[in-house]
């Protein structure tokens, strides 16, 4: 019985002491993948749903997903933001076809059941039959069969929405550290200059852990070594929220010295190439510091970035237990000038499925999945920067942050 | 009489010579001879990749944007020296050649294509549709394009995106 009350857990446990060891299973397993769903995307955790710039006015929406479940988000009458699970009550079919669009009432084209922008039935097709004949009985309660509605908070221009009753504030969930960075990039009103996404054919949570890996980064993105323009010992470090679940690497531009690059065995081949066009490097200063690159994931599947002058929300979203989509949206300010328009557009080069300095994290998850599904049992091994979960200085050498995303997931899991 | 006929070959005459760049153009790709890639667009020529949902929203971030070309050449560089990605080919297919205007020397067309992409271990996929939406002009008797933008049907890319389309 023990597995029913846990909430039909597969036969798991996890089989170290620490969470720098992790087992491929994670990756693999149609069991704890949809255990995932409800323990982690319907637990208590905020989910990054959508901009509230991207549903300006009343009776904008926009559909999403929180995990695998689709979502509805609305802005009503009353100028507040509701999100519900986009499934009639009925028989489950989407309410909302369309990506985005405005409505006055949210109707399900199947058999016309209407619901207002918070979610309540307001209306039956045929409730009284046609002639007398068919129709709902009196036991039927429009009140009992509206749209499940997720609490929602908008934070600084984030929608964010949860299943959970015992999810705390975004601001504490997040805690003051990770609060200021958000601060730090979203200072403005924010505007959306375009979409694109990105398949990977790998778990969700390989690219999770790959946003929160800054040991890769110089290592496996060589653009920047090979054509010379930054140093992977330019100043920086990670900071990780007290729960381990939130993180942020940044790298700040300092005095470039090569002394310490230098010994290492990288892959890449120092000053052999230079950009023809710098262009797409000039950083703009606009935030009122140096930090050239700012990551900073929010548990379970946000990140929020800055990469000189290129700003973006990643939100991930399951695809089943091998595949994932990553959906990027470019923002700026919205009182950017058509030049910095422009200038964004240029750096934003750099990121994406053809990022010169990302495209290849669409392509590492995939190759770990492939290895990973012939042994379950077998282990990663992330050692760098000991076993803590601690915040790191200086460094970006540690997989600290990753340990910490373990230590969510096992939270949520209850493993 | 003879003006007919006379218009009719300019124009055939136009299909073809764009025709062949177009065919050029898919092939030097298809056959890996990426750093004549360039030279497929004037000096200060331009390049995109971006989506219909973004061209019909009027929102401007492009996948990839190259704009005279250091950019192009940046681009091959990377690809060649500096990214990651698994041995992958290119065969394009292009159609339904569309002439929108030729005035002042700058040609104006729109054609459609399709690109399956082939991995090393023989995964086949179409990989992208859309359509090429092209300023063409003639440089010392040869077309080259002032301006290519690539407007992909779907906003998913798999995995990644490294050789130009």
């Amino acid at each position: 019985m023990d597995t029913i009350d846990r909430g039909n857990y597969p036969d798991f446990v996890w089989p170290y002491e620490d969470t720098s060891r992790v087992p491929f299973q994670v990756y693999t397993d149609e069991e704890l993948y949809r255990v995932e769903q409800k323990k982690v995307f319907q637990g208590n955790v905020w989910n990054f749903l959508c901009l509230e710039c991207e549903i300006p006015g009343p009776g904008d929406y926009k559909t999403t997903y929180a995990g695998d479940t689709p979502i509805i988000v609305v802005r009503d009458e009353a100028d507040d933001i509701n999100a519900m699970v986009n499934r009639c009550a009925h028989k489950g079919s989407l309410v909302c076809y369309k990506p985005r669009g405005n409505v006055k009432e949210l109707a399900c084209v199947y058999h016309n059941w209407v619901y207002d922008l918070r979610g309540n039935l307001t209306a039956v097709a045929f409730r009284r039959g046609v002639g007398g004949k068919g129709g709902l009985t009196d036991e039927f309660k429009n009140s009992e069969h509206g749209l499940q509605r997720l609490r929602v908070e908008v934070f600084r221009g984030l929608v964010f929405g949860t299943f959970s009753e015992k999810t705390e504030p975004v601001a504490d969930y997040l805690g003051d550290e990770l609060v200021s960075a958000v601060d730090r990039v979203l200072i403005k009103p924010l505007k959306v200059l375009g979409y694109y996404s990105q398949i990977f054919k790998n778990n969700w949570k390989l690219y999770v852990e790959n946003n929160k890996d800054s040991y890769h980064a110089s290592l496996l993105h060589v653009f920047h070594n090979t054509f010379g323009v930054v140093r992977p010992n330019m100043g920086g470090g990670i900071k990780i929220s007290d729960s381990g679940w939130h993180h942020l690497s940044y790298t700040e531009r300092t005095d470039i010295s090569d002394d310490e690059i230098g010994k290492e065995n990288v892959r890449s081949k120092q000053d052999a190439y230079s950009l023809e066009d710098p262009t797409l490097m000039e950083h703009k200063l606009e935030l009122g510091d140096n930090v050239t690159n700012n990551i900073q994931t929010i548990f379970p599947t946000l990140v929020i970035q800055q990469i000189l002058n290129c700003l973006a929300v990643r939100q991930l979203i399951p695809k089943g237990v091998n595949e994932s989509e990553l959906i990027w949206t470019i923002l700026g300010f919205e009182d950017d000038d058509e030049e910095m328009i422009q200038h964004r557009v240029a750096t934003n080069n750099l990121v994406g499925p053809a990022g010169f300095i990302s495209m290849e994290d669409g392509a590492v998850g995939a190759w770990v999945q492939r290895a990973a599904k012939s042994d379950r049992e077998a282990l990663t091994v992330m050692p760098m920067g000991g076993r803590a979960i601690e915040p790191s200085q200086g460094s970006r050498v540690t997989e600290a942050a990753v340990r910490g995303f373990w230590k969510g997931w096992r939270e949520c899991m209850e493993i | 009489m003879a003006s007919i006929p006379s218009q009719l070959d300019d124009e055939v005459s136009l299909r073809l010579r764009i025709d062949a760049l177009n065919a050029n153009y898919v092939h030097t790709i298809d056959d890996d001879r990426l750093e004549n890639w360039p030279n497929f667009f004037t000096a200060d020529g331009e390049y995109s990749i971006s989506t219909r949902e973004n061209h019909e929203m009027g929102l401007p971030i492009c996948l990839v944007q190259c704009k005279g070309t250091g950019m192009f050449r940046d681009r091959i560089t990377a690809l060649r020296q500096a990214n990651i990605y698994e041995p992958h080919t290119y065969c394009h297919s292009v159609s339904a050649l569309h002439i929108a205007s030729s005035s002042e020397g700058v040609i104006a067309t729109k054609s459609n294509f399709t690109l399956v992409r082939t991995m090393s271990e023989g995964e086949m996929m179409l990989f992208a549709a859309g359509r090429y939406v092209d300023k063409i002009v003639d440089y010392n008797g040869e077309l080259k394009f002032a301006e290519r933008r690539v407007i992909l049907e779907s906003r998913r890319i798999d995995t990644l995106l490294v050789i130009p389309i």
